[in-house]
């Protein structure tokens, strides 16, 4: 057994253990840092697959800002839950069990059952990586070859921010999403706010640069750009835009009106829908990446911000 | 001379390994927030910094013997704030939010 195979197992019973723990563990708080965990040891076995796009991705949202969401959420419930006395009957509890062992059970059996060379597309991406210009295969694939599927996703994040801000009350529509935050403008906070931000700004527009021919893209770098925003804000050095500002809304539609403009740009002249002049393919998709990156960004901070709460004076 | 490097990288690590390991037995071991916080960002500034200055010699670039010290600077900036932060919010007594 090879200290790789001993490694891989190590890791495979870490993140099995996490995620029993996840489910198992009464706290909510205690649960969402297991989460937090097992995203980061997920992360870690993408690595070992030498899947670097998919670990960089899950070690931001999975491991980064979803904790973040999770934890504001479990922060929210702490009040409720010891007032929540009603607990499910066993029933419900029982169903619950059976439906979700089901699902394990269905997964595990279409993994076992699948041939043994798996249907794969893999060597004809790589093998038209010439055709955009562009050197990592994923990339090609998100940006080009399943182009439409990524501009699809753009606007679904874009509804998922509709829904949330959909949560605020009647006065504070159009206001300014989350809690203020206050913090000592002197502390410790505010100071790794005004220093970390120029690096953090640097990495994330170098994630999306290198994503061109090396594992990054605009949503691990956008993903990095929204969490330093984000740091800025909980410091209590910036405010968060009025989701009434049409700068904001600007910057939200950006990437997936720019993605779309240039789709209908290919059907007027060229093949199809989505379809780039080979000659212009890179600088496109690089433009489409950049402004998705600033949507991305916006996007996500104010998920992770909240509805609006506070209204602002007219 | 990649005799040598794999020695520093051995000896180094290994000394890496053993922070992190001493550091989660304090963790687990300490009995209090500010002790454990102690114990934690030990391994992470020592440790890391064992483990980073060890796979120096085994960085294909100098490119990546930067990105790997930057790694290091920011675990000991982000790790040197947030331990500064919950041990304030530790001794107020307050919960941890």
């Amino acid at each position: 057994m090879s200290i790789t195979t001993v490694f891989e197992s190590v890791l495979a019973a870490l993140v099995l253990g996490l995620a029993l723990w996840t489910i198992a563990v009464r706290e909510t708080y205690s649960a969402t840092v297991g989460f937090v965990a097992y995203g980061l040891m997920v992360a870690l076995i993408w690595v070992g697959l030498d899947a670097i796009d998919v670990a960089l991705t899950e070690a931001a949202i999975g491991g980064g800002l979803g904790g973040i969401v999770l934890l504001g959420a479990a922060a929210r419930l702490r009040d409720t839950e010891s007032t929540a006395a009603e607990t499910p009957n066993r029933m419900v509890r029982l169903g619950a069990a059976a439906l979700s062992a089901a699902i394990a059970a269905a997964l595990a059996i279409a993994i076992l059952l699948l041939p043994d060379a798996a249907p794969t597309l893999a060597p004809a991406a790589v093998a038209n990586a010439a055709a955009t210009g562009l050197a990592n295969p994923v990339t090609n694939v998100l940006m080009a070859f399943r182009g439409m599927d990524t501009a699809l996703e753009k606007v679904v994040l874009l509804l998922a921010i509709v829904g949330v801000w959909s949560l605020a009350s009647d006065q504070a529509w159009g206001g300014r999403p989350g809690p203020h935050h206050e913090a000592d403008p002197n502390g410790v906070l505010a100071f790794l706010a005004r220093l970390l931000p120029p690096v953090g700004i640097v990495i994330g527009v170098y994630i999306l640069w290198t994503g061109a021919d090396h594992p990054g893209g605009a949503f691990q770098g956008g993903a990095v750009l929204a969490s330093m925003w984000l740091l800025v804000i909980m410091a209590g050095l910036a405010d968060t835009p009025p989701a009434s500002s049409r700068r904001l809304r600007l910057v939200l539609v950006a990437g997936p009106g720019l993605f779309f403009l240039v789709g209908l740009g290919g059907l007027c002249f060229g093949a199809a829908f989505l379809a780039y002049p080979i000659a212009h393919a890179k600088p496109l998709i690089l433009g489409i990446e950049t402004a998705m990156l600033l949507t991305i960004a916006a996007t996500l901070a104010l998920l992770l911000a909240g509805a609006p709460e506070r209204s602002v004076p007219r | 001379m990649s005799y040598a490097g794999d020695i520093v990288t051995i000896a180094s690590v290994s000394a890496g390994a053993f922070f992190f390991l001493a550091g989660t037995v304090g963790l687990l071991r300490f009995p209090d927030t500010l002790t454990r916080l102690h114990a934690l960002t030990k391994a992470d500034n020592l440790g890391l910094g064992f483990v980073v200055l060890g796979l120096l010699p085994q960085a294909a670039s100098l490119r990546d013997g930067l990105k790997l010290i930057s790694i290091w600077l920011l675990a000991l900036l982000a790790g040197a704030t947030v331990s500064q932060l919950i041990a304030r919010s530790a001794r107020q007594g307050g919960p941890a939010r």
